[in-house]
């Protein structure tokens, strides 16, 4: 119940707090008085027809970049 | 999208798997057992079967399923009240999808749809307060059912319905929050569990500070975790590497989405509607402060104050073992009726019936069993 899927704003619409998010190709209005004010091309976290988070790239990238230093030394190919 | 794409990466998660392999049969050498990590989010449940790490990494970690879907431990007594509120005159009752088909003790609510009631099916409780004011003949009773993730959402639902004047439209909360329930689990010395796996999507609500008291009060480590399979592995990986250490924190590896304070606006709204509430558990009885219920002032918006109903004394099915389940005590396989007279098809227990449910999740992807 607790699903909630990543979304990009492609249409905001300050007047009624909501924005349309595209979540792999579906499009969908949500609420996002959680979230204050959204611009266009942010990821929002949407579950039950309202922005729950924002969702931060610049974190994403980091906890990416830990990963390529925790697996510098792993070799990909031991587990099939 | 590039850069959540490469979250779902086959070379990084393959790569994370050979590394959590190695560090979980180091620490279970060491402890001279496997590791046990309970997860409390059903999309967990389903995201660790479903891309088969459970049985990956068997060998070495038991990865168990706590309270972690809403609808699971919905109390017998809470869907027999629902059932009764299909029941009434008047009454369109409006739930999300996963509510449908969870049997009370003497019906549920998809039976109740074939014998005439009206129910509905909403995406979100917004679309059920369009609805309300579209049909000013009906009164819509809106299910209220869910974790932290989930009661912010209904919380503004009930603004907007007063907001819009919308009079016929009421939720029926059966509200449950996270951490109270946690409190129940690490006492259980049968469990011997070494770590949680925190739910993402509830602590994007309640933050992660929230969950501090696992560290705290109890000495386990916890990590807050995202729902793609490198996430989980990274929780792993952490949860291991603070076995391994001798240390207990409480991390956050879902930091692009979980803040330490949660979200501030969400827990406001949750603040304004609803107030903390003993509430009944399924599995685990009542549990102290561990709901929510709708403020007085908002009593025109609490179907409980609108109408009143009448429900026999709950009864629960023969052989049922949900309830050891929801805390761990149990996996699905251990249950006599699991796969057998209980399957998805003609389901007993709500864990079986629950998409998020562990025996769902298991009869789909972990049969073979451990």
């Amino acid at each position: 119940m607790c699903v909630a899927v990543p979304g990009k704003v492609i249409e905001v619409n300050p007047a009624d707090n909501t924005c349309i998010v595209e979540v792999f190709g579906v499009t969908r209005r949500i609420n996002t008085i959680m979230v204050g004010e959204v611009e266009l091309g942010e990821y929002l976290i949407a579950h039950t027809g309202f922005a729950i988070e924002k969702l931060d790239l610049e974190e994403a990238m980091i906890r990416l970049k830990l990963w390529e230093e925790i697996l510098s030394y792993a070799d990909p190919g031991q587990v099939s | 999208m590039q850069i959540l794409d490469r979250f779902r990466d086959p070379v990084v998660g393959r790569a994370l798997l050979v590394k959590v392999t190695e560090q979980a049969k180091e620490v279970a050498e060491r402890l001279g057992r496997r590791s046990v990590f309970m997860e409390v989010c059903g999309t967990h449940t389903v995201a660790i079967s479903k891309a088969g790490l459970r049985s990956l990494l068997s060998e070495y970690i038991d990865l168990r399923s706590g309270p972690g879907c809403p609808v699971c431990v919905t109390d017998y007594g809470d869907i027999d009240r629902m059932v009764a509120f299909a029941r009434t005159p008047g009454v369109t009752l409006g739930t999300f999808g996963d509510m449908i088909r969870v049997p009370g003790s003497f019906a549920s609510l998809e039976k109740e749809m074939a014998a005439g009631a009206d129910v509905r099916i909403f995406y979100s409780p917004a679309d059920a307060v369009e609805y309300a004011r579209t049909h000013p003949d009906r009164h819509v009773v809106f299910l209220g059912v869910g974790f932290e993730t989930t009661a912010p959402g209904i919380a503004l639902s009930i603004l907007q319905a007063k907001a819009q004047g919308v009079t016929n439209f009421s939720v029926l909360t059966s509200h449950k929050l996270v951490p109270p329930a946690m409190h129940a689990i690490p006492a259980d010395p049968e469990l011997r569990l070494d770590g949680f796996i925190l739910p993402g999507h509830a602590t994007a609500i309640v933050g992660r500070n929230a969950f501090q008291f696992v560290a705290d009060q109890y000495n386990l480590p916890a990590v807050v975790t995202g729902f793609e399979t490198t996430d989980i592995l990274d929780c792993l990986h952490n949860l291991l590497d603070q076995l391994f250490q001798g240390q207990v924190r409480v991390d956050n590896g879902y930091s692009r989405v979980v803040k330490d304070e949660g979200n501030v606006r969400a827990q406001a709204l949750m603040e304004q509607l609803f107030e903390v509430a003993d509430v009944s558990w399924r599995g685990f009885g009542v549990i102290p402060a561990s709901g929510m219920v709708i403020r007085p002032e908002f009593a025109d918006f609490n179907a409980e104050k609108r109408f009143t109903v009448n429900i026999p004394e709950p009864r629960i099915p023969k052989g049922c073992r949900c309830g050891d389940l929801l805390k761990g005590k149990i996996n699905p396989h251990e249950c006599r009726l699991f796969g057998t007279a209980c399957t998805p098809v003609n389901p007993i227990g709500p864990c079986m019936v629950s998409s998020e449910g562990a025996c769902a999740a298991y009869y789909q992807y972990d049969r073979r069993g451990q």
